[in-house]
């Protein structure tokens, strides 16, 4: 197998890891959605998207390492 | 007749004003002219809202507090009454991010956040800073954030290491979590921008309405990339609080 067809197959192969972020962020929001309709003036919104932002970073990590194996290698 | 998509080409690095020093390129790019935007912008809003002080302010005023606000609470939250002698650095670290990015999602701009190098110059100076802080208040007990308290002897060989990894690794953390961010905003954009005139000029007579889908798609993309800007910038400086916070009060 030559050296570009590897490539694109290992950046397919580490776009998985979006899939972790996928299920992060729905926990998030759910814990959130969950929070309110339990105590709506709870004021747990800001950590609600600062914990969105941390989730959606590790895969976005992932997408990082499918664009360093296609741009850098 | 094929279609090229080159969805990366946005980022590309232009030289505007070629300056070489030495061997060095130091020339004057589009990248740079972004961020002298973003400054330019910044200081605008700071500067024009500052200069009256009415109690009930006006427009300009209430941008200049509301802004001024938001960091201070983050600080005085986050770091406590110390951290105030931080605060010129975070708030301009904030405005410069919240800036660039948006400036980014105006037509024909040019996003300087989605530049690694951009990003990792400035996650390396809050790491290199807070580690200096840290070792400036502490000295070597500084060393002791790594050694949790309570923990039997036996689970210090494998903690210590993992502690210290998860130390080192905050830069490259903090500069790819907004690099990625902006730069797969942005060429989401960018490729599905790229499936509408295909569709429309290439595509049989009954698909050529659905042309539209991909342009939707768009217009909801743009939206959360707004989101994600006005994000991003509230993580990095809220991440940067905290790791002051760990710095100054080292738990």
């Amino acid at each position: 197998m030559d050296l570009a067809s590897a490539k694109m197959i290992g950046a397919g192969l580490a776009c998985i890891a979006l899939v972790g972020a996928g299920i992060g962020i729905g926990n998030v929001f759910s814990a959130l959605i969950n929070a309110l309709a339990r105590n709506p003036a709870a004021q747990v919104t800001p950590f609600a998207f600062l914990g969105f932002a941390l989730a959606e970073a590790t895969g976005l990590f992932g997408l990082a390492i499918a664009f360093l194996i296609l741009f850098v290698f | 007749m094929a279609i090229e998509l080159h969805p990366l080409d946005q980022f590309k690095i232009e030289p505007i004003i070629p300056i070489h020093i030495g061997g060095l390129d130091a020339s004057f790019t589009n990248s740079s002219l972004l961020m002298v935007i973003a400054v330019v912008l910044a200081s605008i809003v700071v500067i024009w809202g500052s200069r009256k002080r009415e109690l009930v302010p006006g427009r300009w005023q209430s941008l200049a507090e509301i802004s001024y606000e938001f960091i201070a609470g983050m600080i005085d939250d986050n770091v406590g009454h110390e951290g105030r002698d931080y605060f010129p650095f975070v708030f301009t670290l904030f405005m410069f991010i919240f800036f660039g990015n948006l400036i980014g999602l105006v037509p024909f701009g040019y996003t300087f956040t989605a530049q690694i190098i951009v990003t990792f110059a400035m996650a390396a100076v809050v790491f290199i800073g807070v580690t200096i802080i840290g070792i400036a208040k502490h000295g070597w007990h500084f060393l002791s954030f790594f050694v949790p308290h309570g923990v039997p002897w036996v689970l210090l060989i494998l903690l210590v290491p993992i502690e210290l990894l998860s130390y080192i690794i905050r830069p490259f953390t903090l500069s790819i979590r907004l690099f990625a961010n902006m730069m797969a905003g942005h060429t989401m954009l960018a490729i599905f921008a790229g499936f509408v005139a295909p569709l429309a000029l290439l595509a049989a007579a009954p698909l050529k309405p659905f042309a539209v889908v991909p342009l939707a798609v768009d217009i909801a993309l743009i939206f959360l990339e707004l989101l994600v800007a006005v994000l991003q910038a509230y993580v990095f400086t809220i991440l940067t609080c905290l790791y002051l916070r760990d710095a100054i009060h080292l738990h």
